[in-house]
């Protein structure tokens, strides 16, 4: 239960960082909240030989406003996320969804960055990013590129990142006027790893529903959106018994859960049936208080 | 491994040591400095035993490297207590401590410096916590013998007679 021997660089820049990316690749890995990466060291499940620590940068910490969005760096610790005004006036699923990451202590540490690159399926944050439709910055020595969260997931604990690139910001739009959102997840006990869990996100117009997405953890090798029961959504609108439709069309055909030593499959289908539901009711009452506000 | 030198602060106390960096913050406290007050129970961050502050936020030392702690300022469980006057008596229990005598909040107290440690920064930001807002608090902290009851007892007298005092 001790990391094996690595060296260790903590750059004060991001330059240094990327140079250091660029020189090791393979061989490094980026240290940011350390709240995942330091348990697999342990677990001996990481062998890297150089540790990159990005806590000293501070550019990487911000947040800012961006014309009714975020611009989020990818060092901004969960902590700061649930606390930040600017996160719950903003990123109101955002803000829903970070009391359920971990325990207090693991939120003052984590990082958003680095949650999103440790790409664990039954993570909240990878489900959010997929849900908002947000945009992550992947830096290199060679530039900068911008990659759709639906994009950057690729496959089990798998993204998009280069092993010379690291994520450096993350940028999430406006929610449109309309919008309805909600996130529900069953876990053993608060702050476990969930069985299920979904973000549920709405844009409505009157009766008539412009759009809905989706998002499931743990029901699959990445974050997994259910693009059929949304565009059932989006055909016959929000009533009880169209989300009833929704929910059992997502649940049973759109996710794909594997068993484990808590549940079987066909109860994480009953579950991500129960919680698309109270979701999907939930989005559609915000979605109409916003409306009548 | 190139070993490194940092300096940090422990319980008030500078500290400059050098150590390879895969080494523990926990395993820090505890070996280098003697500090066996934090407790290892799972080392991957599950049990919350080792859980210290760092900068006032409590984190779990044990997904820290002790060459993180460069720059900032460490408080254990160590440091809670106020230290007897020159010149003799007892050391003072910070109310928290006291609390959780009191109310039997602990049995083998393998958890209990790491709830301590939880539930200090906890109650500067809740000065009247209910119990609900306690039970999320603890919620990353295992103890396995007091069923949590008379934690959340001693959390709430302690809250208590810090608002008061």
């Amino acid at each position: 239960m001790k990391p094996p021997p690595f060296d260790y660089l903590a750059p004060e820049t991001l330059d240094e960082a990327l140079d250091a990316l660029a020189e090791h690749g393979y061989d490094a890995k980026v240290l940011a909240g350390g709240q995942s990466l330091i348990p697999l060291l342990n677990f001996r499940l990481a062998h890297p030989t150089v540790l990159v620590d990005v806590n000293r940068i501070g550019d990487l910490a911000r947040i800012e406003e961006n014309g009714g969005g975020l611009r989020l760096g990818a060092l901004v610790r969960q902590a700061t996320l649930e606390r930040d005004p600017r996160v719950a006036e903003c990123d109101p699923l955002l803000a829903e969804m970070i009391p359920w990451v971990a325990h207090p202590q693991i939120r003052n540490r984590g990082t958003l960055g680095g949650s999103l690159a440790h790409a664990d399926p039954a993570a909240e944050l990878p489900v959010w990013a997929v849900a908002r439709g947000a945009r992550l910055k992947l830096s290199s020595r060679q530039g900068e590129r911008w990659v759709e969260a639906a994009d950057f997931y690729v496959g089990l604990m798998t993204t998009a990142l280069e092993p010379h690139e690291m994520v450096t910001e993350i940028e999430v739009p406006e929610m449109p006027a309309g919008s309805g959102w909600a996130f529900e997840e069953f876990a053993r006990r608060h702050g476990d790893y969930a069985l299920m869990g979904v973000a549920a996100r709405i844009t409505v117009d009157g009766d008539v529903c412009r759009e809905a997405r989706l998002v499931y953890m743990a029901a699959g090798e990445t974050p997994t959106p259910a693009p059929e029961a949304c565009r059932l959504l989006e055909s016959e609108g929000l009533a009880d018994a169209a989300i009833d439709r929704a929910a059992a069309l997502a649940a049973e055909r759109e996710i794909e859960p594997s068993p484990d030593i808590h549940a079987g499959v066909s109860f994480k289908r009953h579950l991500a049936a129960v919680l698309t539901r109270r979701a999907l009711r939930r989005a559609r009452d915000r979605a109409g208080a916003a409306r009548a506000a | 491994m190139v070993r490194k030198r940092f300096e940090t602060t422990v319980n008030g106390r500078r500290v400059e040591r050098e150590a390879e960096p895969r080494l523990l913050l926990s395993d820090f406290l505890r070996h280098d400095l003697g500090l066996s007050g934090t407790h290892v129970g799972c080392e991957h961050g599950v049990c919350g035993a080792c859980t210290v502050l760092v900068d006032g936020e409590a984190v779990r030392s044990c997904l820290m490297l002790a060459v993180q702690a460069e720059g900032r300022q460490l408080r254990t469980v160590e440091g809670l207590a106020e230290a007897a006057p020159p010149g003799g008596g007892e050391d003072r229990l910070h109310p928290l401590q006291e609390a959780f005598r009191e109310a039997h909040a602990l049995q083998c107290g393998f958890c209990t410096a790491g709830i301590l440690m939880t539930m200090v920064p906890f109650l500067e930001t809740h000065p009247d916590p209910d119990e609900p807002a306690i039970r999320r608090a603890l919620s990353g902290n295992l103890c396995r013998c007091t069923g949590y009851q008379h934690i959340v007892q001693a959390v709430r007298l302690a809250a208590e007679r810090m608002r008061t005092s």
